[in-house]
């Protein structure tokens, strides 16, 4: 069982990593990056390495996570993309 | 690039023999060029180019060069990661293999930090005695970098007037009740969170960066719901100078005097009181709050820069 989760939990962070460099959405790739960081917080623990866990949940899911958001805030790219499809609907 | 080279040697004789205008001279030779095999292709090229152009009008000869290159790039990236990848394993087979016991990773300095940890530093957590006291010395340094960003951060984007422009306030949250409420509730509880964490840090795992982290990801929230006025009356320029200075000065003078005293052997007259109470281990608490507050200072620092150019 233990084995299994741990074996899951490697597949769902390899996958989380793939499918960032594959979205075409910024803010998907922010909201899968920042589960990656959550994962892979989790596997510290299995890890037995409890402080880097706490760090990497902060620092990966958190800081990491609020700044990005704040960036694609700043640059005008969350609202991007449901602007072009109400052009497109317009259309 | 041998055309390229034949121009430039075309170019000398025109101007070696005393000819005025050497363009016409070149263009003229390079009709000419035809002829040649080079002349040729770059002519078959151009006509393919043409062609092209022809059937699908739209686009011009510039968007066929980059989309060219575009392929020509996409080949070589991934070329170079393959090339890089290999050498990095042929050099990764030469490693001993991960976990063997007599690895040069399991030498003696482990076995000392672990066994000896308890006694010689206070702290319960291995990790924050071997951050904050064996090792005190890298954690100075990562405080100082973070010091350092944030002082480039300052002044590249800093403003001198202080003048804050009313547009860069990207919050939205002004008249959501929900969200006002939700930041109200949830941003003590957090702050009191990272607080627990840095205090805890020698008792439990964390420690004065997680707990910063924490800490200042709660500012940033505060700060986004509630705008840049409400978190301005408790933090601003001049506080973060204050609170920065402070906590990075108090770990260089209660280092200095650690390092002083253990190097010349004479007994510190901290106490390091019993191993899993509150106030024990020495400066270890002392120091992870004073990394707590540099980190977070720094965190809601660089946010508070990027979002307005001011903190």
């Amino acid at each position: 069982m233990d084995e299994a989760i741990r074996i899951f939990l490697l597949v769902m962070l390899i996958a989380c990593a793939v499918s960032v460099s594959f979205t075409k959405k910024l803010l998907s790739a922010v909201v899968i990056f920042t589960s990656y960081s959550l994962i892979m917080a989790i596997v510290w623990v299995l890890l037995e390495s409890p402080d880097l866990a706490v760090t990497e949940a902060a620092v990966g899911a958190g800081i990491t996570g609020v700044l990005f958001f704040l960036t694609l805030k700043k640059i005008n790219m969350i609202d991007s993309d449901t602007k072009e499809n109400d052009e497109d609907e317009k259309k | 690039m041998k055309m390229k080279r034949n121009d430039i040697f075309r170019r000398f004789a025109a101007w070696f023999s005393g000819k005025e205008n050497i363009d016409d001279c070149i263009e003229q030779q390079t009709d000419d060029a035809f002829l040649t095999q080079d002349g040729y292709e770059h002519h078959r090229r151009h006509e393919k180019l043409m062609r092209l152009l022809e059937e699908r009008p739209e686009e011009s000869l510039r968007s066929l060069e980059i989309r060219s290159f575009n392929k020509t790039y996409i080949v070589l990236s991934v070329l170079v990661c393959v090339v890089l990848a290999g050498v990095l394993l042929y050099a990764v087979s030469f490693m001993p293999r991960f976990g063997t016991a007599d690895n040069p990773a399991n030498n003696e300095v482990a076995d000392k930090y672990l066994e000896d940890g308890l006694e010689d530093t206070g702290a319960v957590s291995a990790v924050a005695g071997m951050i904050l006291d064996y090792r005190a010395f890298d954690t100075l340094g990562e405080s100082f970098v973070l010091f350092t960003a944030v002082c480039c951060v300052m002044i590249l984007l800093g403003r001198e007037d202080g003048r804050v422009s009313e547009k860069c306030e990207c919050y939205e949250g002004e008249n959501d009740q929900i969200l006002h409420r939700l930041v109200r509730v949830l941003v003590p509880a957090t702050m009191l969170f990272g607080c627990y964490i840095i205090l805890n840090g020698h008792l439990s795992p964390g420690g004065g960066f997680a707990g910063g982290a924490i800490i200042g990801a709660a500012m940033m929230l505060w700060c986004v719901t509630l705008g840049f006025r409400s978190t301005e009356r408790f933090f601003n320029g001049r506080t973060f100078r204050v609170v920065t200075f402070a906590a990075l000065t108090f770990y260089c003078v209660s280092k200095t005097y650690s390092f002083y005293t253990g190097a010349n052997g004479i007994a510190s007259v901290i106490p390091l009181g019993t191993p899993g109470a509150m106030l024990s281990s020495g400066l270890i608490m002392p120091l992870n709050v004073a990394v707590g507050m540099v980190v977070s200072c720094t965190m809601f620092g660089f946010f508070s820069l990027f979002m307005r150019s001011k903190i």
